[in-house]
């Protein structure tokens, strides 16, 4: 059944990419098809545990050290498993719509086969390296979407530098698998769950050696999630994904592979418990992030920007939450958050498609009035990522606040700050989107885009709202993967995450309800965001550089070492070689000296030497 | 009867030889059937490797007395670090014809220097004697001249010179290593070529501190070991297609092979012995003590290799130089490989010489083939927007470029991982540089694939309407080559059973013995 469910998106992208690339309607059918029957096939795995039979086969072995294909279904897999395949289904059938008029949508649904299968992978595996191999096609299958319309410069380009970023990340996590190997000796989750124990038992005499072992291991894995999931160092490609069609942005770039560094992470809490070095690494990474990407949502004027810096600051919470020490919050998060954000970035795509591929939000306006449908579930979906009360954000998103509170309070002002920043920078997406009055003719005539959009964007917020109202599907899920203490906060601290977002919305309301055409910030303020705080300069600086040095110092030494070396041996066999010329005259009387002379020195050798000629 | 591998590629390369240059397709055909025998007979001989028989198999037994005064014997056979590489010149020798369907120009002489250099590469990685080994190296070095020579582009004189240049020099070097060594080893069945007799020799550490580096840096040149580096890529972007699908894909390994088959095999303490550095130091002193001397060395050279190597390919500015840097990066990770003296890393290594034989051929037959002989360019810069086209062209270049730099699903990230885990057993420092290496190899291969096959057709819209088709013989050739790769990369054990048996035998008799709990890794 699992093996089903891993390859039938495998099997979709084979027959798309080796014969159907010119049927478009075909290709198109039979992804929409394997998408939606994983689906279902998901939920009947979970409603009939019976039918699933976890397995392995050995893959490869080496020398008593054995890889191997296996499936692991605990809680932690399932509810990965049921967010991927059902958003992954709507986003297939979204994607009829949004696609419909480009002439390459067969391998549009193709790649998008290839990155369920790789996704699901990552969800599904059992082992570190099987892990890895799907991370990296995970990589692969996001380049190859961001990068789909590749005769636009700039989404060329921003599948490059997703690839290389996110490359970086996953050396650390190779790094940190090998050591993984070398150190503990298996690389399964299952056996690691016993054996990191074991190891500390062993090394207990060590001193504190086996536990810096240990935390430096997990140093290096949370690089892959720094990487994939796009925190602070390494956030700067995800803002440049959004070239990607927007259906892309919203499966990949919000709701599932970017949060697959935080699955990750929760995939090793086990180990990450004996690590307390690395925990507070990841926490105030993330809770860098979570802030730090808030406040330059508040400058951006691209509708998919905001919402992709939203993502980072969404993101940053998960890890934050990982971090302190709560895998299960972080998890909730993650679901309540795939749902709402899914459905976002959908509604933006519905408005971009109605604005005929129309960004910038301040050439938008009066949407609400010509979009009833797109904006009603916007603000669905927008209550939930502000944290309204009762919405399946806010709850998510107060518990990690919760734990925060409880463990360090610096990240609780720092999460509470980005929680009043994250509804002001919704707040003002709305008013100058959605609200007053159109702002250009593409405004003006704006329409629904039918039925296959608007469908999904309708089940996508019956879910966000359904997370709420019965999360106990959810919150036994979250129990079951562990980490989710009942957490317990004084209600002086309820009555603040409830006010917070408010207080957000509101501010918008004040400053941006009615605006013109020009945003009422202060320009320095507005200046001083918007250089994101130089990551990319720093970044395009340093690649300008090294790579400038390093073509002048090649260059030079191919020069001077590499050449002057073959030129001078090159001369040293001319000049001998003339020498010898002198000694060559073709005169029979000086070859008879040579001759002579030649005797004598043996001679010379032969009596005062004794050595025997 | 593997053996026959050899005699078939020299019989057809004199048959060849001497038949009328006007058949042209005759020519072809016979030439298309002679590859055809070599690889059938590798891959038999693949598939029936038996991995509980003995270490050797498919040889002569105790060979043949050849010159019996020398103690020179014809001994031939494989064990399971050889025959993947025997099995890898049978496909880059298929592939090779049929990307050279398309020549002209004296058909008869091109394929019987081909089939010399086959021939003779074939025969090193059998020979089971030093002297064998040695005189089949040379005989795969000759033919290069000609077929770059005559046949290549750019430069051509002055790249088949350098190229000859530099393999001679290396082949000097190690000949001196091997009359040292024969002169030295003090063996009971006296003197002798034979590989197996000379790896029980003991030779005395001290001789093994001088007479290693000669001939492991003497086969490293051909390798495209840094600083020796530098005929690879001029040798490469002056060769005619085949031929440097052969280079990169072969001959490259012949270098690394010869380095661990002689020069490890044989002087393994020369590795792993310390060594100490007469430095200057305070009174009390007596100088720096490098532990592993050599191993250290060639590790770190290796290392310079990998990040040197894709630095270059960086900044080229032709299509072909890319590749060639790029080879000069990959076989870093062999040496490296190499130089770990780990379990891990000698698999990883084996590992790298066939996938990057494979990789480097595809790519090759790419630009040289498949892209310069239709546009006419290999200016990265006038490229550009190819991949509308030639599709098929594009699809294959992008596969072999996400296959060379490592990605999992394709043969080059089993090796990559395993090398990386003997370097982090070994020397774990290395790894810093080694990762920049990567990334980098990322961003070059990206570059390349953004510049030559996507962005848009350089003011020029009509620029490759008439680009002729691709034929079927390119569509076999790539498609067998894209199949190998996914192959070995999806099911590595395919590989890597007898890589691992013959990888243990070569380290528990080899290397450990010698060491004797000097370098306690395993």
């Amino acid at each position: 059944m699992l093996w089903l469910i891993l390859f039938l998106p495998l099997a979709s992208f084979v027959l798309i990419v080796f014969a159907l690339l010119k049927r478009h309607t075909l290709a198109a059918g039979i992804s929409v098809a394997a998408a939606s029957l994983n689906a279902l096939l998901t939920l009947v795995a979970i409603s009939h545990p019976d039918l699933v039979a976890g397995s392995s086969i050995t893959w490869l072995a080496l020398g008593g050290f054995n890889v191997e294909i296996g499936m692991q279904w605990d809680p932690l897999a399932q509810l990965m498993t049921v967010i991927v395949t059902c958003i992954g289904a709507l986003i297939h059938i979204y994607s009829l719509g949004y696609m419909r008029e480009d002439p390459c949508r067969a391998r549009y649904f193709g790649y998008l086969s290839l990155f369920m299968f790789s996704m699901l992978g990552i969800v599904l595996a059992s082992n570190f390296v099987m892990l890895f191999m799907f991370w990296e096609l995970v990589g692969l299958s996001s380049y190859l979407l961001i990068g789909f319309w590749y005769e636009k410069p700039s989404a060329a380009d921003a599948g490059k530098k997703a690839f290389i970023v996110n490359k970086i990340g996953d050396f650390g996590f190779l790094l940190g698998i090998v050591m993984t190997w070398c150190v503990l000796k298996t690389i399964n989750f299952q056996e690691l769950k016993s054996v990191v124990p074991a190891y500390l038992a062993s090394h207990a005499m060590d001193g504190g050696a086996a536990l810096s072992t240990i935390a430096i291991i997990t140093a290096l894995l949370f690089c892959g999630a720094v990487g994939k999931s796009a925190q602070i160092p390494l956030h700067v490609w995800l803002p440049d994904a959004m070239e990607g069609p927007t259906p892309v942005s919203a499966l990949i770039h919000a709701a599932t592979m970017v949060a697959a560094g935080v699955y990750m992470l929760c995939r090793i809490g086990f180990m990450l418990d004996y690590a307390q070095e690395t925990l507070i690494l990841i926490s105030w990474i993330g809770g860098l992030t979570a802030l730090m990407a808030a406040l330059w949502a508040v400058v951006q004027d691209d509708i998919k920007r905001i919402l992709a810096y939203s993502t980072l600051s969404q993101l940053g919470y998960m890890v934050m939450a990982v971090g302190l020490g709560s895998s299960g919050s972080a998890m909730f998060h993650l679901a309540t958050h795939a749902f709402f954000k899914a459905l976002l970035f959908l509604c933006a795509g519905s408005v971009i498609v109605a604005m005929h591929h129309e960004q910038n939000i301040w050439k938008m306006g009066g949407i609400w009035s010509r979009m009833t449908w797109t904006t009603a579930t916007f603000f669905c979906g927008m209550m939930a990522l502000c944290g309204f009360i009762l919405s399946s954000g806010g709850l998510s998103k107060d518990e990690i606040l919760f734990v925060a509170w409880n463990t360090n309070k610096t990240l609780f002002t720092v999460g509470t700050v980005g929680a009043f920043l994250t509804a002001f920078y919704m707040g003002r997406l709305f008013f100058v989107a959605f609200c007053g009055g159109p702002r250009g003719d593409a405004a003006e005539h704006a329409r629904e885009n039918g039925a296959v959009m608007t469908i999904p964007l309708l089940i996508l917020s019956l879910f966000t709202c359904a997370l709420a109202w019965r999360k106990g599907f959810l919150v036994d899920a979250i129990h079951l993967i562990g980490g989710m203490h009942e957490v317990k906060a004084p209600g002086l601290v309820h009555i603040l995450l409830v006010v917070i977002p408010f207080v957000g919305f509101a501010t918008a309301y004040a400053m941006y309800a009615g605006v013109g055409e020009k945003d009422p910030l202060s320009p320095s303020l507005r200046e001083c965001l918007a250089t994101k705080f130089y990551f990319d300069d720093i970044y395009d600086w340093v690649i300008r550089n090294i790579q400038g040095a390093a073509t002048w110092i090649l260059g030079l030494w191919d020069i001077w070492v590499v050449d002057l070396s073959v030129k001078l041996s090159a001369l040293g066999v001319l000049v001998l070689g003339n020498l010898l010329r002198c000694f060559q005259t073709g005169n029979l009387q000086t070859y008879v000296i040579y001759l002579g002379l030649a005797l004598v020195a043996l001679i010379y050798w032969g009596i005062i030497h004794h050595c025997p000629l | 009867m593997l053996t026959w591998t050899i005699w078939v590629s020299f019989i057809g390369a004199g048959v060849i030889m001497l038949m009328k240059p006007e058949k042209k397709d005759l020519i072809r055909w016979i030439a298309l059937v002679v590859a055809s025998v070599g690889l059938l007979i590798g891959l038999f001989c693949f598939f029936t490797y038996d991995l509980g028989g003995s270490n050797y198999q498919f040889g002569n037994g105790d060979g043949v007395a050849w010159i019996p005064q020398f103690g020179i014997h014809f001994k031939v056979g494989v064990d399971g670090i050889s025959l993947p590489l025997v099995l890898l010149t049978g496909i880059i020798a298929f592939t090779g014809v049929l990307y050279s369907w398309n020549i002209e120009e004296r058909l008869n002489e091109f394929f019987g220097f081909f089939f010399v250099l086959i021939g003779g590469v074939y025969g090193v990685f059998q020979a089971r004697d030093l002297f064998l080994l040695f005189v089949f190296y040379e005989i795969a070095i000759v033919p290069k001249y000609f077929i770059i020579a005559i046949w290549g582009s750019t430069r051509k004189e002055y790249g088949a010179m350098k190229l000859v240049l530099y393999s001679f020099a290396g082949s000097a070097l190690v000949f001196i290593g091997a009359l040292a060594l024969y002169y030295t080893a003090d063996l009971p069945g006296g003197k002798t070529f034979d590989l197996d007799a000379l790896a029980s020799a003991n030779f005395p550490v001290s001789f093994q501190l001088w007479a290693l580096p000669l001939v492991f840096v003497g086969f490293a040149v051909l390798a495209g070991m840094w600083p020796f580096h530098t005929w690879a890529p001029t040798g490469h972007v002056a060769a005619p297609t085949a031929a440097s699908m052969l280079l990169a894909g072969v001959v490259m390994k012949l270098g690394a092979y010869g380095c661990l088959r002689v020069a490890i095999m044989l002087f393994p303490s020369g590795m792993t012995a310390n060594v100490t550095l007469p430095l200057w130091f305070p009174a009390g002193m007596s100088g720096l003590v490098i532990h592993h001397f050599w191993s250290s060395v060639f590790a770190i050279i290796a290392t310079i290799n990998i990040v040197y190597g894709a630095m270059v390919a960086l900044v080229q500015r032709d299509f072909k130089f890319v590749i060639g840097y790029s080879s000069v990066s990959h076989m870093g990770f062999v040496l490296l490989g190499l130089a770990t003296l780990d379990l891990t890393g000698l698999k990883g290594s084996v590992m790298q010489m066939f996938s990057h034989g494979v990789v480097a051929g595809l790519l090759f037959a790419v630009v040289g083939r498949m892209v310069y002989e239709r546009t006419h360019t290999r200016e990265l810069s006038e490229l550009g927007g190819l991949i509308k086209a030639m599709p098929f062209v594009g699809g294959v270049f992008i596969i072999g470029a996400f296959a060379s730099m490592g990605l999992p699903g394709f043969s080059g990230f089993f090796a990559e991982l395993l090398v990386l885990i003997g370097t982090w057993r070994a020397f774990p420092w290395l790894l810093l540089p080694i990762g920049i290496g990567i990334i980098i190899t990322v961003a070059y291969t990206l570059r390349t694939i953004h510049k030559a096959f996507f962005g848009d057709r350089r003011n020029d819209m009509t620029k490759w309407d008439h680009l002729a088709p691709v034929t079927i013989q390119e569509k076999v050739a790539s498609l067998m080559l894209v199949a190998i790769l996914v192959i070995v990369g999806l099911y590595p054990p395919i590989l890597l059973n007898m890589v691992d048996k013959s990888s243990d035998q070569f380290i528990k008799h080899h290397v450990k013995p010698s060491i004797s709990g000097n370098l306690a890794r395993q």
